[in-house]
């Protein structure tokens, strides 16, 4: 129990009639990279905002570094970072202020902030960026500084919403290296992405269709469970389950045209394995 | 036979940024051809240039033979737009938006209903609904449907699958491939590598530059050196061990195995030891064959290696 | 605390590096104060006046001199008959007429008592104010100064005050053609700016350029619906005005109409104009609103007089299109004149229309840039 940060227990969040997340419940571990995944629609938005604080549950426990979110959802905004693809910094303010911005939101001490800001960027290479406005900066750079900021004040869990959506092959491995370090640190990262192979990388995944979480367990487990090469497959199988059944939140596709649910053996880049 | 696009040496800038550098390409008829790149790379700048709706600073283009700066005016009627954004009415309907496209460019929806009909089938059952309520996917299937709605001869389709979810993905590719039996022209671009399979043939960008032009399958041979899958339990660990080892060229994760380069082309003799004494035992190495991706990666750290060392390195 | 005193110097930063909203701060009260200074002015410099004097003697020219070099008037023109004085109000340049009764100097002399009348332009009722005011009080100075200290109070000039064309002095009579015009600016040019930035920030306007669809048919497709809707518009504000404040239309309603359409139109093609130098919907709001409200209120005539204010103001009123509408709208609802005394304004107003559009479709944007 001491090495549980988030536990979910039968969450459920409605809007009007329409139910959103529908008896969600699952735990995630400390130092853990927990993915979260699931089409356009399913629900993870709406379970992260929950657990960030955000938004309140309209019913079931929910426990996020320790705080429970019905009562006390300031404790666990100090606790966590937070990071989304639309917005991560301030476009007009340079790197520093950005850094000293959020590190004082965060409650950190000024000297703390200014030893970090020193770490954070030596660490990144960054250093002759320190004056640069964000907006000078390309999009890979910006979402690894962005990454780093919401860890500034080592809280216990980070929540990264899409957070390598567009950037190059090379920032993305990056970026997924810095997540790893993070996760030895022991800060946990809960991160919900598009991309199947980072879904690879983490230690467990979760996946979510129509407000329900249909799937949780390592990838590797998930492969060998519904017989699939990748966590796309899996993905694929389960996501988008029976064409009968009408998807009417997603815009439906109850039509016959779900005849191949499974693709062709298409080969996808570099994936190829000896079977 | 014509091309269908022609361009050379097209450069943009907007103030000091520079989104495109000599860009050279050409598109032949009924051919599905991919842009490739991440965000920032220039594919949209460059789409808005084969549309017309922007001027390039340097360089020419033609586009069905006609010049695409002075010919602006025929050309628009002869091309179907899918840009970045689902720009379609938020506030008509699925019937309401494909019968304003379809009258604005002199034609019915029944004239050409044909060419839709597999795409535009799947949202028919909502076709009374508000594009503004759909989800990803449905409009995107709608928003292909008023760009091919007047049988265009090229169409151009800026990141068409960015956003949406994997199965809707693959869906609009089927799409796409059987609209090639229409003689109709496709440029696409996308920032999903594994999509550049479904193309004719595929250009890859980065930072306003073409890395290459080939078939999908030529660039995957055209990697220069020979590719290994290895595996192991401890992914961090294991990618940091093998950027450790000496006889490592590169070493990229790729999902649950990391994509090695090694120097002479095989791991070596010492490899295994070097790994069981940094704890790792259970690593399993692979030849692989190499994909579009690894290509990318190859040829990013080329062309860039010079810019990295002077910006910031990995 | 800190937290709270971080954020608050995040958005010192944000102010500070953003030209135009610190153009905006400090720029517009400090042109604001200048304006309403020199504009706003509740004297009266240089009103017209007419006189009609039905006698001609020494002490009607003498009194007709004091008042013109008093500095506040302005002679306009001579009278020769009763209908005289309702035309020279519809030519407007006039503010009051001053009636010296027959015989005036005679009667005043033999039986110490004249009457003089003053008729005032009631469709400004402030200006008509001021004029009767400072007239009444140049009256008595002159009776003062002529009876002398012996005749003290033996001599008297009665004036009679009247109202030419709003008797009681109602002052809607004023407010409500300037509001009307100014309503009908605001909404109509936002209407338009705002519905062209918007098909540029949704991005569907990437897609109508990339057909073939031209420029001119996108514009005239934006305006004729709200032409259609503002006239809609223009009755239910006219029946409004009638129904409440039992304000008359005193002239011809179909020349009323078609006036109001000409200024819809001129109105929607501004909007037009103003959405081809605007990059999103909030500059075209901005403009449309607040760049047009303030000109409009101050300068247009509407609650001050232009002839109050320096020159200046009276030069770059004349690009403002309400000038013109108020003129209108005032003549033909409170004067009750016809196309004649308005054809001036009306042409204007045509030829402005005319160069919205001609600008706008020269300067709508083929390309994205």
């Amino acid at each position: 129990m001491d090495n549980t940060v988030i536990s979910v227990h039968n969450l459920v969040k409605k809007f009007g009639s329409f139910v959103a997340n529908d008896n969600l419940s699952f735990e995630v571990f400390k130092g853990e990279i927990f993915g979260f995944l699931g089409a356009n629609g399913a629900g993870k938005t709406t379970a992260i905002r929950i657990l960030s604080g955000l938004s309140k549950p309209t019913s079931g426990e929910v426990n996020v570094a320790g705080f429970d979110t019905y009562s006390q959802t300031e404790q666990i905004k100090r606790n966590i970072g937070y990071m989304c693809q639309k917005f991560s910094l301030y476009e007009d303010l340079t790197v520093k202020e950005n850094i000293m911005l959020y590190g004082g939101i965060y409650g950190m001490k000024k000297t703390l902030i200014k030893e970090r800001i020193h770490e954070l960027l030596e660490k990144l290479h960054f250093e002759e960026y320190e004056n640069r406005l964000i907006s000078d900066l390309p999009l890979g750079l910006r979402q690894k500084l962005a990454f780093s900021v919401a860890i500034l004040h080592e809280p216990k869990i980070v929540f990264l919403d899409e957070p390598t959506g567009g950037v190059d092959p090379i920032t993305r491995r990056q970026f997924w290296e810095m997540i790893y370090e993070t996760a030895t640190r022991g800060i946990t990262v809960f991160v919900t992405t598009h991309y199947m192979d980072e879904a690879e990388y983490c230690d467990r995944i979760s996946i979510m269709s129509d407000g329900k979480i249909v799937a949780l367990d390592t990838p590797d487990n998930l492969k060998k469970q519904y017989n699939a090469a990748t966590v796309e497959e899996v993905f694929i199988k389960i996501a988008r389950p029976n064409p009968a059944t009408p998807q009417s939140r997603l815009g439906g596709t109850n039509t016959q045209h779900h005849s191949k649910l499974i693709p062709p053996k298409r080969e996808q880049g570099g994936q190829n394995r000896d079977r | 036979m014509q091309k269908v696009i022609e361009s050379s040496g097209i450069s943009k800038s907007f103030g000091t940024t520079r989104a495109l550098e000599d860009i050279s390409f050409s598109v032949d008829e009924s051919e599905v051809f991919g842009f490739i790149g991440p965000d920032g790379a220039g594919k949209t700048t460059l789409f808005r240039i084969v549309t017309t709706l922007l001027l390039p600073d340097k360089g020419e283009i033609k586009v069905f033979g006609m010049d695409g700066i002075t010919g602006f005016k025929e050309l628009r009627k002869n091309i179907g737009y899918m840009p970045g954004r689902f720009s379609l009415y938020q506030d008509l309907s699925v019937e309401e938006n494909l019968n304003f496209y379809a009258t604005v460019f002199g034609t019915t929806v029944e004239e050409n209903y044909d060419l839709i009909s597999d795409i535009y089938s799947h949202i028919e059952p909502f076709k009374k609904r508000l594009a503004g309520k759909l989800s990803g996917g449905m409009k995107q299937k709608l928003a292909l449907s008023c760009a091919l709605i007047h049988k265009p001869r090229l169409l151009v389709l800026d990141e068409p699958t960015t956003g949406v979810d994997a199965v809707s993905r693959i869906e609009f590719w089927d799409m796409l491939r059987k609209l090639r039996k229409h003689n109709i022209t496709i440029l696409v671009s996308t920032p999903y590598m594994d999509e550049a399979i479904r193309c004719d043939r595929v250009a890859l960008i980065q930072d306003g530059k073409i890395l290459t032009i080939d078939t999908p399958q030529k660039i995957r041979d055209g990697f220069s050196r020979k590719l290994f899958t290895v595996t192991s339990a401890e992914k961090y660990k294991l990618i940091n061990t093998l950027r450790e080892y000496p006889g490592t060229i590169t070493a990229y994760s790729f999902g649950d195995s990391v994509h090695v380069t090694f120097n002479d082309d095989m791991p070596g003799n010492s490899f295994y030891d070097f790994l069981k004494n940094k704890g790792i035992n259970d690593v399993v190495v692979k030849d692989a064959e190499a994909g579009i991706e690894d290509r990318f990666l190859e040829l990013m750290e080329k062309g860039t290696s010079a810019q990295r060392h002077n910006s910031i390195t990995a | 605390m800190k937290r709270f005193l971080g954020f608050v110097k995040k958005e010192f930063m944000h102010i500070f590096r953003d030209y135009r909203t610190l153009f905006i701060l400090f720029g517009i009260p400090a042109a604001e104060i200048l304006i309403f200074g020199y504009a706003v002015s509740t004297d009266i410099k240089n009103a017209g006046i007419a006189i009609f004097d039905l006698s001609h003697d020494e002490i009607t020219l003498k009194l007709t001199d004091k008042i013109i070099s008093s500095g506040f008037f302005k002679k306009t023109e001579t009278l020769l008959n009763y209908n005289d004085i309702d035309k020279v109000f519809k030519k407007g340049k006039t503010k009051a007429v001053i009636i010296f009764q027959e015989d005036f100097g005679k009667k005043l002399v033999r039986e110490g008592k004249a009457s003089l009348s003053i008729i005032a332009d009631g469709s400004e009722p402030n200006t008509a104010t001021l004029v009767t005011n400072y007239t009444l009080a140049i009256v008595n100075d002159f009776t003062t100064d002529f009876a002398g200290p012996a005749l003290n109070n033996a001599i008297r000039i009665i004036p009679e005050v009247k109202m030419f064309y709003n008797p009681n002095l109602k002052s809607y009579y004023m407010f409500v053609p300037g509001v009307i015009t100014l309503i009908l600016i605001l909404i109509c040019a936002l209407m338009t700016s705002v519905t062209i930035t918007r098909e540029k920030e949704f991005g569907t306007m990437e897609v109508l350029l990339v057909s073939p669809l031209r420029p001119i048919q996108i514009i005239l497709g934006k305006v004729i619906p709200y032409f259609i809707l503002s006239f809609v518009n223009v009755l239910v504000i006219l029946a409004l005005s009638w129904l409440v404040f039992g304000l008359p239309v005193k002239g011809s309603i179909i020349l009323l109409l078609a006036e109001c359409m000409l200024y819809i139109l001129m109105s929607l093609t501004l909007g037009i104009l103003i959405s081809t130098v605007s990059q999103n919907m909030q500059q075209a709001i901005f403009i449309s609103l607040i760049g047009l409200m303030l000109p409009t209120i101050l300068l247009s005539g509407f609650i001050f007089p232009i002839e109050n204010m320096p020159k200046i103001y009276d030069y770059i009123s004349m690009v403002l299109p309400p000038r013109y509408f108020i003129t209108i709208i005032k003549n033909i609802m409170i004067k009750g004149t016809g196309i004649l005394y308005i054809w001036k304004e009306t042409l204007t107003l045509i030829v402005m229309t005319l160069v919205f559009i001609g600008i706008s479709v020269k300067k709508f944007k083929i390309r994205l840039e």
